[in-house]
């Protein structure tokens, strides 16, 4: 385990790591899995600047950090803070970084966690800068396909949804890529996964169709992973209307497909996974965003030198 | 009538380096780009000279001033075909042509609107990569890629 690689540093984008990262982040988040409620973090400050509001992401921080008795200091919206008075972002982080050993930041604005991490004195988690990055998901992703298959290699995913504009699952399928996957990319034609990743995947030789119904390649799936499709991509409302139910999955669906598959879902759902799902035993997504209090936790632990 | 001879002369440098090959259209940006403006060497500009590779060239001769490989390569973006000439003592010593950096700072906008670099004052970063033969752009910050076509300058 190389956990030298996180000391100090600022944890800003999937693509910084390697597999022996993640894998050295799922082993530590293995262990405050089994001991959540610890003292480490007592006499440290996190903050968690919000720029824009993300309940489940913050609240999901905020759990890991209270749990490992940190304290905690930030704002939940812009509009609470000096940056409606026209702060700029390099003025808040300096400024916060004055009061805190670590800041965690959510910000609308594409590549703000970066640059972030420059002017910076203390480390950044980027907690999603618009539609670039949100690695803590990608990696609480990979720890719950970890969980539930016992390995990350070798597996059938089937990615549902919006996989035009859906971060995670680009960042997913660059962090997948390094343990072998097949690819089964489900979505209306309008919201197809763009040419950019279809490249990345053909020089890395990783096996992928496309398909347009989910029942298309359930049957042979290890992981089902569903995602949103926002009504606010289309600029049509007609063309979101002709789409939005046929991208559901359905309890029946689920029937006579492989016993290890669990369905995951980065959350909020809306009506994309019927809540008759919710009972099956396959359905992981309430589970998947406890296991994101662990992977935080873990980074958390890692870039601040306490495991 | 004897026919004048109508070849450009433009003044011989003594030491320096002679920047040949850059397109017309592009001189007043490699000025910008390499701060000539805020030099106190000697510097001859020649622009609209016939090319036949280029159509029109400009060329650039500055005395007493050499460049450091970093410096120079950021031309190499609008100017991929200048051709650097070192004078020693009226002679040309070495030859050189513009390589693409690794890294770009500054120079190049990000494509991407809701980049950061496009809403505050912070200069863009990109590590280049070539794509089908062509030069791309990917932006250090917001990670989109900014194609050869698309490339703008500051």
């Amino acid at each position: 385990m190389s956990k030298e690689n996180f000391l100090g540093r600022s944890l800003v984008s999937i693509l910084d790591y390697g597999k022996d990262d993640y894998l050295t982040i799922m082993e530590v988040a293995k262990h405050f899995e089994a001991n959540p409620v610890q003292n480490i973090l007592s006499g440290k400050v996190i903050a968690t600047l919000f720029f824009e509001p993300s309940t489940r992401t913050r609240l999901s921080f905020e759990s890991a950090v209270n749990k490992l008795n940190g304290k905690i200091i930030g704002f939940t919206d812009a509009s609470t803070s000096s940056v409606k008075k026209g702060e700029s972002l390099k003025d808040t982080i300096q400024t916060v970084a004055n009061y805190s050993d670590l800041i965690v930041m959510r910000h609308p604005i594409e590549g703000s966690a970066r640059y972030a991490s420059e002017v910076s004195k203390v480390p950044v988690v980027n907690a999603g800068d618009g539609a670039n990055q949100h690695p803590t998901q990608t990696l609480l992703d990979l720890y719950s396909i970890l969980k539930t298959q016992n390995t990350l290699d070798n597996l059938e995913i089937t990615l549902v949804g919006d996989l035009k504009y859906g971060r995670t699952v680009h960042s997913l399928i660059m962090a997948m890529s390094h343990f072998n996957p097949k690819f089964n990319l489900v979505s209306p034609p309008t919201l197809k996964l763009p040419d950019e990743y279809k490249l990345f995947l053909k020089e890395k030789n990783i096996p992928f169709a496309e398909f347009e119904n989910i029942t298309d390649t359930i049957k042979t799936t290890d992981i089902l992973y569903v995602t949103r499709i926002q009504k606010e991509r289309f600029s049509d409302p007609i063309e979101y209307e002709k789409v939005k139910n046929s991208y559901v999955l359905r309890n029946e669906m689920l029937e006579g497909t492989k016993d290890n598959l669990r369905v995951l879902h980065p959350l909020p759902r809306v009506n994309e996974i019927s809540t008759d799902v919710d009972s099956n035993p396959k359905a992981y997504y309430f589970q998947q965003a406890l296991n994101g209090v662990y992977v935080r936790q873990a980074i958390i632990a890692l870039i601040l030198g306490l495991i | 009538m004897v026919k004048e001879n109508k070849e450009l002369k433009v003044s011989a440098i003594k030491e320096g380096t002679v920047i040949d090959h850059i397109p017309a259209s592009k001189l007043f940006k490699v000025i910008e780009i390499l701060s000539l403006d805020k030099i106190d060497k000697q510097i001859t500009f020649g622009t609209n000279l016939e090319s036949k590779k280029l159509g029109r060239k400009a060329i650039i001769k500055i005395s007493d001033k050499f460049f450091e490989e970093d410096e120079i390569n950021k031309i190499a973006l609008i100017a991929p075909d200048a051709k650097l000439n070192i004078i020693k003592d009226y002679e040309v010593v070495e030859k050189k042509v513009v390589k693409l950096p690794k890294q770009i700072h500054g120079i190049v906008k990000c494509v991407n609107p809701k980049c950061i670099t496009n809403y505050e004052d912070v200069p863009p970063k990109f590590t280049v990569l070539e794509k089908n033969g062509k030069v791309a752009l990917k932006c250090n910050y917001c990670e989109k890629i900014t194609d050869e076509e698309n490339i703008k300058l500051l």
